[in-house]
């Protein structure tokens, strides 16, 4: 299958633009490979992606219970942002954002990356403290961040309620130029094509049941079709990582959680860029269809179901229509729920296990789908090298007994509460 | 909605009650040094897919804390009890 370029277009378009090629293969599986990854969503294909391109490493295959995409992948609400302040966090989603900014470009498919910019808005003198000292470390690791006061915020998204009976007056918001949003779907189509072409086997349909062992290390999997082997077996189902853990006798520092997301009917453009409420757990976008594509907090206890309840419903709206009184006007047309890998201090886990031959990557919380091309990358080179890279080395997962916890919002080891 | 079934007051909507978590961890007793021992009360769970042991603090009934045990996939409840089995009598 060759490169897509106009020229490609032209020549579909002779022939009614009927024989396009199918963007991935559709293998039965080898009994072998050097390199096995549990899990055919973004993040699980950008490892193979980057395997095969940065390292070298072809013979893959990805292997997925379902169909590409169709967990978290496909349920999230596509923000992608780079302003992060703990040591650990910084470098890496900044290196993520890096990697998006050529994404397009490097998959040849167009993921629609859109830097839209993203605002966090502050209510009170603390907050806007805290506002500042982000900015500046954000700043002092070379990310562009803005301090931006109310008047100026008001000019340039309007909408919000500035007035002062507001429950929680704006006094102006911390903001990332180069964060916006990405067509999710399309980053996990483009990682499959662009791994496919590398010769990676995507395996859909395909369940992983247990892990082969010989003696203590783990050199292979039986699946829904069949037994395959491998010298190194990456998992990456964020989720459902404690569940497929379980299977090799690992216990990990994960609570599953559900995850609500919104999409109101479609309206005229009324933002063009990505805003957080400072007061409480709330975030919203436009889709380029004019849905309003909004999120708030998980629900709150373990589930792996993939469906919210109505409670957090109405609590995550009840903090939207405080911040954008003309919301309540709104119907909402879409809701979903996606299962999370709530870790114990709110941060992810690129590492190998303690069992040879199992890599694992997980504890996504709701960050993920920023993560992705990162993810992949530094997962990739953990597993080619045996060693992570310094993106991900405080990822690990001893960093819980050792004390070293990346803990982002302060809030200890209570998952529901990150 | 979650409905709890308290043995106090009675079948509750979720919005009365606050989540307290796994409730199938010991907490060590407090001589243990043993770091290994403590990293997996405070930091590991079993996180089970189907049924599911967790605190449940009836905050705006009754105020006692519940031990539940609910189906994580289907969330379906299948036993409370008060958290203290001295107030079970």
């Amino acid at each position: 299958m060759g490169r897509y370029s106009a020229f490609e277009i032209f020549k579909q378009a002779l022939s009614g633009h009927k024989n396009w090629p199918a963007l991935w293969r559709d293998p039965v599986p080898k009994p072998r490979y050097d390199v096995i990854i549990i899990g055919g969503g973004g993040h699980g294909l950008a490892t193979a992606y980057y395997l095969a391109k940065e390292h070298g490493i072809r013979n893959i295959a990805v292997l997925e219970k379902g169909w590409l995409g169709g967990g978290n992948t496909g349920r999230n609400t596509t923000i992608v942002r780079s302003n992060y302040m703990i040591p650990g966090n910084t470098e890496f989603y900044e290196h993520s954002m890096k990697l998006w900014e050529e994404l397009s470009q490097d998959l040849n498919y167009n993921v629609m990356f859109s830097q839209r910019g993203q605002y966090n808005t502050f209510h009170n003198p603390a907050q806007r403290d805290a506002a500042r000292r982000r900015a500046n470390t954000l700043r002092a690791n070379g990310i562009e961040a803005e301090l931006v006061d109310a008047s100026e915020m008001k000019a340039r998204v309007p909408g919000l309620d500035y007035s002062a009976n507001a429950r929680f007056p704006i006094l102006g918001a911390i903001y990332q130029q180069r964060a916006g949003t990405a067509r999710h779907d399309a980053v996990a189509w483009g990682y499959a094509r662009g791994a496919d072409q590398l010769g990676v086997d995507i395996i859909q349909n395909c369940e992983v049941e247990e892990f082969i062992r010989d003696d203590q290390k783990i050199i292979g999997v039986r699946t829904t079709r069949g037994e395959i082997c491998a010298d190194k077996i990456g998992m990456a189902v964020a989720g459902h990582s404690s569940y497929v853990a379980a299977k090799a006798g690992l216990t990990l520092p994960i609570e599953t959680h559900v995850l609500q997301a919104f999409v109101s009917e479609p309206l005229k453009p009324i933002f063009d860029t990505v805003i957080s409420f400072g007061a409480a757990h709330f975030y919203i976008s436009q889709s380029d269809k004019g849905g309003l594509v909004m999120g708030g907090d998980i629900d709150g206890y373990n589930s792996y179901a993939q469906r919210g309840g109505l409670p957090t419903m109405e609590h995550v709206f009840a903090a939207g229509v405080s911040f954008l009184p003309f919301l309540s006007r709104l119907k909402v047309l879409r809701q979903w729920g996606g299962v999370m890998d709530m870790s114990m201090d709110g941060s992810p886990i690129i590492c190998k296990s303690p069992i040879d031959g199992l890599y694992i990557n997980g504890g996504w919380c709701y960050g993920g789908f920023k993560a992705t091309p990162a993810s992949g990358w530094c997962f990739a080179h953990t597993i080619a090298r045996d060693q992570p890279h310094r993106f991900n080395e405080k990822f690990s997962l001893d960093r819980f007994p050792r004390g070293y916890a990346i803990d982002e919002r302060g809030a200890g080891p209570t998952p529901n509460a990150h | 909605m979650l409905r709890i079934d308290c043995p106090f007051c009675g079948l509750r909507d979720e919005t009365e009650f606050t989540y307290g978590g796994d409730a199938s961890r010991k907490r060590p007793q407090l001589e243990e040094k043993s770091l290994n021992v403590w990293n997996e009360y405070v930091f590991l769970r079993t996180n089970p897919m189907g049924g599911h042991q967790e605190y449940w603090l009836h905050q705006h009934g009754c105020r006692s804390w519940l031990k539940v045990t609910r189906n994580t996939v289907t969330h379906e409840i299948t036993e409370v009890s008060f958290a203290n089995p001295e107030l079970e009598t």
